[in-house]
């Protein structure tokens, strides 16, 4: 049972922490880095260089 | 024993449909395919769960890892919160419930797989060799996914490793573009020829990318026992005969350690009937 309560609270400061950091990320453009990065042809990933 | 099969064999296609379904859900994009473009519209700041290359022309949303990796290049400005808040959004919901129905390169790998069995390849089965093996994903997610993208400045991953990349954007943009051509050089033949070692290798290995390679599932893996969905086990119900194990194909020690991939494969070996797939709830 104790076990059981912590993995609930490890799961609910995750979670709160995921929605946070999303929060973050998008305030600080992240959802525009991340697209910006993903329409252009990535060459690395190619193996291109 | 009949039902057992049955279920296992509905339990098994109604996986192959899910991990289809998401394959061509992240690989839309037709368009992209016929004229050799990439998409890009909105949907492309959005991770999907699965590794699944930015640069495919039919891919519709972003890769996870090439997005973190591209986020700790310029980490120096910037953290890559975003992704790393999905990320953890992903891996506390689902755990690596996203290897085994989520991710299209382990759909491939599950094909590959059927083919090996049909044309009765010798496999190598799970022994402490493979369980060791099994921690090389970490060095491999800590080296290359943190470490070069950070002191180097370059997507380590992506750039010496990804099989995902090469297959699902070096050959399809370099085949239909002569200028991509051009410009290949020992770079492309390193990744064309790692990416064909990987695919034989899960042809005699069930799942060998996912257990040895992966650093997404090595990053999923620590979420795999506090993740929302994924199998459980009545423990009132189980008698310890260890026969999920035993008929695990990964490299468990126990249902739903690190290694689980939630396969369902061990839920008609029960016969208490003690795993199911579920919402491991806030409750008791």
């Amino acid at each position: 049972m104790k076990r059981k309560t912590l993995v609930n609270i490890i799961r609910v400061v995750l979670l709160i922490g995921a929605f946070l950091l999303m929060g973050l990320g998008l305030n600080a453009r992240g959802f525009s880095d991340v697209k910006n990065k993903a329409v252009r042809i990535c060459y690395e990933c190619m193996g291109i260089g | 024993m009949e039902r057992e099969e049955k279920s296992k064999s509905l339990k098994v296609n109604k996986r192959s449909i899910t991990q289809l379904v998401a394959a061509v859900l992240y690989n839309c994009n037709i368009k992209g395919f016929m004229k050799g473009s990439l998409y890009k519209g909105n949907l492309k700041g959005v991770c999907v769960p699965g590794l699944n290359c930015y640069s495919c022309p039919g891919a519709v949303a972003s890769c996870p890892l090439g997005s973190l990796q591209s986020g700790l290049l310029s980490s120096k400005y910037k953290i890559p919160y975003y992704v790393l808040g999905l990320l953890i959004l992903f891996g506390l919901l689902f755990g690596r419930f996203i290897c085994g129905f989520l991710c299209p390169f382990g759909f491939l790998q599950d094909l590959l797989d059927k083919l090996a069995r049909k044309l009765h390849l010798p496999e190598l089965k799970k022994s402490r060799v493979t369980r060791v093996l099994s921690y090389l994903k970490y060095v491999i997610l800590i080296a290359f996914v943190i470490i070069i993208p950070l002191v180097k400045l370059t997507p380590g991953f992506c750039k010496y490793i990804c099989p995902v990349g090469t297959l699902e954007a070096g050959i399809p943009l370099v085949s239909g573009n002569s200028e991509l051509r051009e410009i290949t050089g020992w770079l492309f033949s390193w990744k064309v020829f790692l990416m064909c070692a990987i695919l034989l290798f899960c042809m005699l290995c069930y799942r060998a990318f996912c257990r040895f390679l992966c650093p997404l599932g090595a990053l999923y893996s620590m979420f795999n026992p506090i993740s929302f969905f994924g199998i459980k086990v009545d423990e009132a119900k189980c008698t310890h005969c260890n026969a999920c194990v035993r008929a695990c194909r990964m490299d468990v020690k126990k249902v739903c350690d690190r290694e689980c991939i939630h396969c369902g494969g061990c839920v008609p070996h029960c016969k208490e009937g003690a795993i199911r797939y579920g919402v491991k709830g806030l409750g008791k």
